[in-house]
């Protein structure tokens, strides 16, 4: 207990040194870093930002983002008082071109509207805003970095993948307690750092390039951004050229946290250190009722072996997005759909009353320019016309439904069975949380069945689990095509649907019901790609004691994440990447 | 490290304007932008160079259609394009660059001024940004507000798609892009021709350009019927080789500390590309199509089940494209070999049971008829 107390602080402690490297870095070049800052709004996050507002110079633009941010806003169009009272269209630029030269902060950034974020992108990529609205054309220089504020609870928005993928560091402060706040290294000064510019070593693009792969990092950007955070590094400790330990630094700050591979293999179970707040949805969840006495004990000891393997919030992350294929049907914006009378309100557009509602305040905004022009004789009267009218955006949120495919036959021996179960239960309770509806399908013997209709009921599901039986053949196709079947039908209820599948990927019965290895792995590869092409996103969680090639091959067929249930955990990770930073 | 764009930012207004800027259209301050990642310097993405290629050496392929992962420089190929392309002659101060030998596209104004002779001059060829967020106003043209302020009269204010015309208008994010603007530029994009209709305004202007968007997946598909209003539709993964990896990290590296010296590093590499383009368009129409090439597209595009003459159409310029930028003078069945998936991909009927990609079903098709 007093051993993890320590531990959990300790682990604190790092972290928030890390992070204030982080800022360091970020304060150096924000044009050339970004951050996005996965903390809960609190002490630990303004530390935070006091911090990297310190570490800029002075004078330094540090604007916040306000939420549901209007387009005329974020890139500037017609100041209406101006023009109006000048004669002239006069242009007012937008935030980000007031940001030009400074930082711009995304609160709820997991919240940002996909267009929004697709704005901002396009305003990092190109160091400029250009505006083409309003009867307004010009382009401001707008070049800044951003600082993205995730809060997401395990909500289905995150923050948007096209800037999370632009921004260098991502940083997860809700382990820090407020007491590593005081352990804080001092604020250094950046006069000297800001003026040098690093060399690397010519190998260094290589190197980077080799552990972004052994990670499973598919963006370019990454190695990219490492490359520029180790010269960053290299200049805040004032060196002129880049060594190993600056790219060390760089690689555990921007590689390690968008690793979608775990680097190290082993399947052992050494004991791992929990990390601090890891427990928090086991805990809750273990605390409610459970009406099946019998499988407790065994259940809630699994639960915690489990628990304390699978990364934190593993399922709300990939439901949000980091997942390797997030293709959300329908309107292409990931848990919402466009809808013409209900929903919430993301701007306005020119269109017809009757069929949406009259933004009243946009319209008289869109005719003031034309009133001079169309007014006759008559001085008095507004004249509004059918192109001056508005009507709200609106957006629904789409439900989501999580699918458990669980492989429940006799390869999956017993004891990973009940392990499954717990990763379930613990998975489940993350539903719960964020109000999805949850889905099981257990495949085991000659084919699939449906154990749990979708619901949001956690007390049904758990008693669903409890008593699933094991034992049997593996009918893996038979168990792709039954939750395929149940995700096409929730999408057309409007609904989003993932599968997660649990099973060690030795499937050996084929989808005719026959036995043999061959024909079923054949028709399991083949259910996979069908549940790909559908635009089924989904996650393969590998049960068997030691990761199979099988399973891994079934979740490159599904384009799913691939994930080993013999987990190494957080800080193992950096541990190797460590060790890949440091050649020879 | 100092920030790389020393030079930008002394140019660059002081952050935070105190007073409203003027809008003078004249003035764009074009001189801040940094120069564009050159078009030679991609690495990899033979699919995507090729098909822009094609659209620079034969606009009448009808569009391109990038689609792809994040960051594997499809706007970075696309804005590139521009510095490549070269100048072409324009009647000088038309707000739609006319063509001075092509009288039949005239603009309405340089048609009337054509007897009395017109000065030409030599311009860029347009790649416009559609900007995300422009609004149908300034995407269509519409009553210039400054002087319907100002003096209160009517005067019609050429929109992007007049700056786009006779070169290329390029759409980011297209899945993102308001549906009623998707279906009013493919419109145009169809017919060359931008009829404005607002605001007691009437009036037609050639807009004759090259679409090129770009999308990823992930965002949301596109509609199908978007789809395949597009011309050549090619879809780009981020190199799986480390050493294409790294040479793509290193140079990339190199444009962001030092974007002018790495442009002019390029520019042999670039002017050589531009005169394959050049030739490649002079060559065009003297490339002969032979008959047994003609018959096999007809017999693929059949064995695809793909809808209408588009594909077969498109499959003809494109491979004829290609083999004028081969300098080859006849269309043979391995240019219409490494053509067919990009122009026809995106025109099959999607099959979700069929477990094979668009593209292996191509390749099939390839193999059965081209032996």
């Amino acid at each position: 207990m007093s051993d993890a107390t320590v531990r959990g602080a300790a682990l604190s402690d790092a972290t928030w040194e890390n992070a204030c490297l982080a800022a360091a870095l970020v304060a150096l070049d924000p044009a050339g870093t970004g951050v996005v800052l996965r903390a809960r709004p609190g002490p630990v996050r303004e530390a935070w930002l006091d911090r990297l507002r310190a570490l800029l110079p002075e004078g330094t633009p540090v604007t916040r983002l306000p939420a549901a941010i209007a387009d005329d806003a974020l890139l500037g169009g017609l100041d209406l008082p101006a023009t109006l009272a000048t004669g002239r269209p006069v242009a007012q630029p937008g935030l980000l071109a007031r940001s030009h030269g400074g930082v711009v902060l995304v609160p709820m950034a997991e919240r940002l509207a996909p267009g929004t974020a697709a704005r901002i992108a396009q305003g990092l990529d190109t160091h400029s805003v250009e505006v083409a609205r309003d009867g307004i054309a010009t382009r401001h220089p707008a070049r800044f970095g951003l600082v993205l504020l995730d809060e997401g609870e395990g909500e289905d928005e995150a923050v948007p993948a096209c800037l999370a993928d632009r921004a260098a560091l991502h940083l997860d402060l809700d382990g820090v307690s407020v007491g590593a706040l005081a352990a804080a290294p001092p604020v250094p000064g950046l006069a000297a750092a800001r003026s040098a510019r690093p060399e690397g070593p010519p190998e260094a693009a290589e190197m980077l390039c080799a552990v972004a792969a052994r990670l499973g990092i598919a963006s370019l950007r990454a190695p990219l951004l490492a490359l520029r955070a180790a010269r960053l590094h290299a200049a805040l400790a004032g060196r002129a050229r880049v060594d190993d330990s600056d790219l060390a630094a760089a690689a555990g700050l921007v590689l390690a946290p968008r690793a979608r591979l775990w680097p190290s293999e082993e399947a052992g179970a050494a004991s791992e250190p929990p990390p601090p707040d890891r427990d928090q949805v086991g805990g809750a969840d273990r605390d409610n009722d459970d009406p099946n006495g019998e499988s407790r004990s065994l259940d809630d000891r699994v639960l915690a072996a489990v628990a304390a393997r699978l990364p934190p919030g593993l399922l709300a992350r990939l439901l949000a997005g980091h997942g390797p294929r997030t293709r959300s049907p329908g309107a292409g914006r990931a848990g919402a759909a466009a809808s013409a009378r209900r929903g919430r309100p993301v701007g306005t557009r020119p269109g017809d009353p009757r069929r949406g509602r009259l933004a009243l305040s946009e319209t008289l905004r869109a005719a003031a320019p034309w009133q001079r022009l169309r007014r006759g004789d008559d001085e008095a009267r507004l004249r509004i016309t059918a192109q001056d009218l508005r009507i709200r955006r609106l957006v629904q949120k789409r439900e989501t439904t999580t699918i458990f495919a669980v492989d429940a036959s006799g390869s999956a021996a017993l004891e990973r069975l009940a392990e499954a179960k717990g990763a379930v239960e613990s998975l489940l309770a993350e539903c719960y949380i964020r109000r999805d509806r949850v889905a099981l399908v257990a495949f085991r013997g000659r084919g699939a069945d449906l154990l749990l209709v979708p619901t949001r009921s956690l007390v049904r599901a758990k008693r669903a689990l409890a008593s699933l039986p094991g034992g049997g053949g593996t009918p893996l196709a038979a168990g792709i095509e039954a939750a395929g079947r149940l995700a096409a039908a929730e999408r057309r209820a409007g609904r989003s649907a993932t599968v997660l599948l649990l099973t060690d990927g030795r499937a050996n019965i084929a989808r005719s019901g026959a036995p043999g290895r061959a024909q079923a792995g054949a028709d399991a590869l083949s259910a996979a790609r069908v549940l790909a092409a559908e635009g089924t996103s989904a996650l393969v969680i590998d049960t068997a004691a030691h990761p199979q090639e099988s399973a891994r091959a079934l979740a490159a067929a599904m384009a799913a994440r691939y994930l080993p249930m013999p987990q190494a955990d957080a800080a193992r990770l950096t541990q190797a990447v460590r060790e890949a930073a440091l050649p020879g | 490290m100092a920030p790389t764009h020393s030079a930008l930012s002394r140019r660059a207004p002081k952050p935070g304007f105190s007073k409203p800027i003027v809008v003078d259209p004249a003035a764009l301050p074009e001189a801040m932008v940094r120069p564009p990642y050159p078009f030679s310097a991609i690495v990899g993405q033979d699919g995507m160079r090729r098909a822009l290629l094609v659209a620079a050496v034969d606009p009448a392929v009808g569009g391109v259609l990038v689609f792809g992962d994040r960051g594997t420089g499809k706007s970075t190929a696309v804005r590139a394009l521009a510095a490549l392309l070269p100048p072409m002659r324009a009647v000088a101060g038309c707000p739609y660059a006319c063509d001075p030998v092509d009288a039949a596209a005239f603009c309405p104004a340089c048609a009337a001024r054509r007897g009395q002779g017109l000065t030409v001059k030599t311009v860029p060829v347009p790649v416009v940004d559609l900007p995300l967020g422009a609004t149908e106003d300034r995407v269509v043209g519409a009553l210039d507000i400054g002087r319907a302020l100002g003096a209160g009269e009517k005067a019609f204010e050429p929109g992007l798609l007049a700056r786009a015309n006779r070169g290329f208008l390029y759409i980011d994010e297209v899945n993102l892009l308001e549906d009623h603007l998707v279906d009013l530029l493919l419109d145009v994009a169809a017919s060359g021709v931008n009829a404005v209709e607002r605001e007691g305004l009437s009036l037609r202007h050639p807009a004759r350009f090259v679409l090129v968007g770009s999308g990823n997946p992930e965002e949301g598909e596109l509609r199908p019927q978007l789809l395949d209003r597009f011309g050549l539709a090619v879809t780009v993964t981020t190199p799986a080789d480390l050493a294409s990896r790294v040479t793509i990290v290193r140079r990339r590296d190199a444009y962001e500390r030092d974007p002018a010296g790495f442009a002019a590093e390029w520019a042999g590499e670039e002017a050589r590309l531009g005169g394959q383009i050049l030739a490649a368009r002079a060559h065009l129409a003297e490339v002969e199509v032979p008959d047994a090439v003609l018959e096999a597209a007809a017999r693929l595009c059949l064995a695809l089940g793909t809808d209408g003459l588009r594909g077969e159409l498109t499959l003809m310029r494109t491979a004829r494209a290609v083999a004028s930028l081969d300098g080859a003078g006849t269309v043979t069945l391995d240019h219409l070999r490494e053509v067919a998936p990009s122009a026809l991909s995106h025109r099959l009927r999607r099959n979700p049971l069929d477990e094979a990609g668009s593209e292996a079903r191509i390749a099939r098709a390839l193999a059965d008829i081209l032996g």
